[in-house]
């Protein structure tokens, strides 16, 4: 019985996941493609605050992986920035579950703020980097999403 | 927020075993970006993703070029028949210059085997649509509809109807990835029409601008001259526009001129680009070749 429940679950999670994976290779017009938040590290950090008994460091990891083979990067390079923050997350989790949305705001904000810089650093190391300074924009953007996000993620996890 | 999965999982995580999944995980990421990053490591685990990633890539974008032949179906008539006669008089104006194009391509042959040298010209093109999606706004790069399945290979040339758009970095078995002139990491080759004069194209990052920044101050190099692909390196082939000179700026202070340029290909425009197969004698068009930055090391026999 626990079981198949479960089971629904993680059926919900991939959707959600596969659907925040497709929102980030959408085609967007110029000046809106720059704005795009993370989408998968916002399911990822929802997921990881929200619902952990389902998700964890791996399903962040398969996540990021994911997210690599899809916008055809380094292999590993947004894994390893999701794992980061999931674990920086599920340490912060009960904390964070009992702020008020603008703190709780602030905290995405600053989890976000540690997964650009990850994957900033990464294309450094590996010779690309790209110092343009809107690259930064996902992440106040990411931020300024979360309490949509939670708003409609909830309702989603509401309707079993 | 009050969810009730019935699981016997602790519900406070953490611990040691966080923290060792953790850099268990984090070794794991280091090592596929190293393994990826020395290219040949993961070609095939890459070319296997791509196809199962590529369908879903397909999808996102349909609704968007759905839409976009929807407009394109309800276009206006007046629009059409003004296309239709300006394709037309362009007709009349290609066929005068193919009628002289011929004659001087067998007298091209003639003189080339003279001094027993192979032109280097395309001869068989592939016509790949470009799938709509964003890779990364920061890199100019693109996805296309054809793949190795179609014969493309790794560091095959891509061009459109105006000049050089770029090659193919990663072949996947049913798409592939293009890297545009103007990408920050790409080189090109180029030779000043008007001049002979060899150097290296740079991008930038932008699209519709490139930057030379290997001539002397004394280079004969002015706005508005024609850059056409030299063929050295092997990946393009020579003689192909790849821009236009927009700014010289001479600083008798540097060394060297900086040059921007601007390409002719509609990098940011084009629905669709050609794949060339050209006859080449420097590379094989082989899957192991290194198409990034070829470096002009060939002597110039003029």
């Amino acid at each position: 019985m626990a079981r198949t429940r479960s089971g629904l679950g993680f059926g919900r999670i991939l959707v959600v996941t596969l659907a925040a994976l497709l929102a980030s290779v959408l085609p967007l017009p110029g000046w809106l493609e720059l704005l795009r938040p993370d989408f998968v590290a916002l399911t990822v950090l929802w997921f990881t605050l929200l619902s952990p008994r389902l998700t964890g460091l791996f399903y962040a990891w398969g996540a990021g992986l994911a997210l690599d083979a899809f916008k055809g990067v380094l292999l590993g390079q947004h894994a390893l920035a999701l794992i980061v923050i999931t674990y920086v997350a599920s340490k912060l989790r009960l904390q964070v579950r009992a702020f008020p949305p603008l703190q709780q705001t602030a905290v995405i904000l600053a989890l976000l703020w540690l997964n650009e810089f990850i994957v900033f650093w990464i294309d450094g190391v590996a010779g690309h980097p790209v110092t343009d300074w809107r690259r930064w924009l996902s992440v106040p953007v990411g931020a300024a999403c979360w309490p949509l996000l939670t708003g409609l993620f909830a309702r989603v996890a509401a309707r079993r | 927020m009050t969810s009730h999965e019935p699981d016997s999982r602790p519900l406070l995580l953490g611990g040691p075993a966080l923290g060792l999944r953790l850099i268990l995980l984090a070794l794991a990421s280091a090592g596929l970006m190293v393994a990826d990053h020395r290219q040949h490591a993961l070609a095939t685990v890459r070319n296997w993703m791509s196809a199962v990633v590529y369908p879903f890539q397909w999808a996102v974008q349909a609704p968007v070029q759905a839409w976009d032949s929807l407009v394109e179906s309800f276009a206006t008539r007046s629009r059409i028949e003004a296309d239709n006669v300006k394709l037309a008089s362009d007709n009349l104006v290609l066929r005068l210059r193919l009628m002289r194009f011929e004659s001087l391509e067998q007298e091209n042959q003639r003189l080339r085997a003279a001094r027993e040298s192979t032109a280097r010209v395309v001869e068989r093109t592939l016509i790949a649509e470009i799938v709509r999606v964003d890779l990364d706004p920061f890199r100019q790069r693109v996805l296309v509809n054809k793949g190795t399945r179609d014969g493309v290979f790794r560091g095959q040339a891509a061009l459109d109807a105006n000049g050089i758009f770029g090659q193919v970095t990663r072949a996947g078995p049913v798409s592939a990835e293009i890297i545009l002139i103007t990408d920050p990491e790409h080189a090109i080759p180029v030779q000043v029409n008007r001049t002979g004069a060899r150097t290296i194209a740079l991008g930038t990052g932008r699209s519709g601008l490139l930057t030379l920044p290997y001539l002397p101050q004394n280079s004969d190099v002015v706005a508005g001259d024609l850059l056409v692909s030299s063929g050295l390196g092997g990946v393009y082939p020579p003689g192909y526009p790849v821009g236009r000179v927009t700014n010289v700026a001479r600083d008798p202070a540097q060394p060297l001129l900086a040059v921007e340029a601007e390409p002719l290909a509609a990098l940011d425009r084009d629905p669709e680009v050609l794949l060339a197969w050209f006859d080449s004698t420097v590379v094989e068009p082989q899957p192991g070749a290194e198409p990034d930055a070829p470096a002009p090391a060939m002597p110039v026999g003029r």
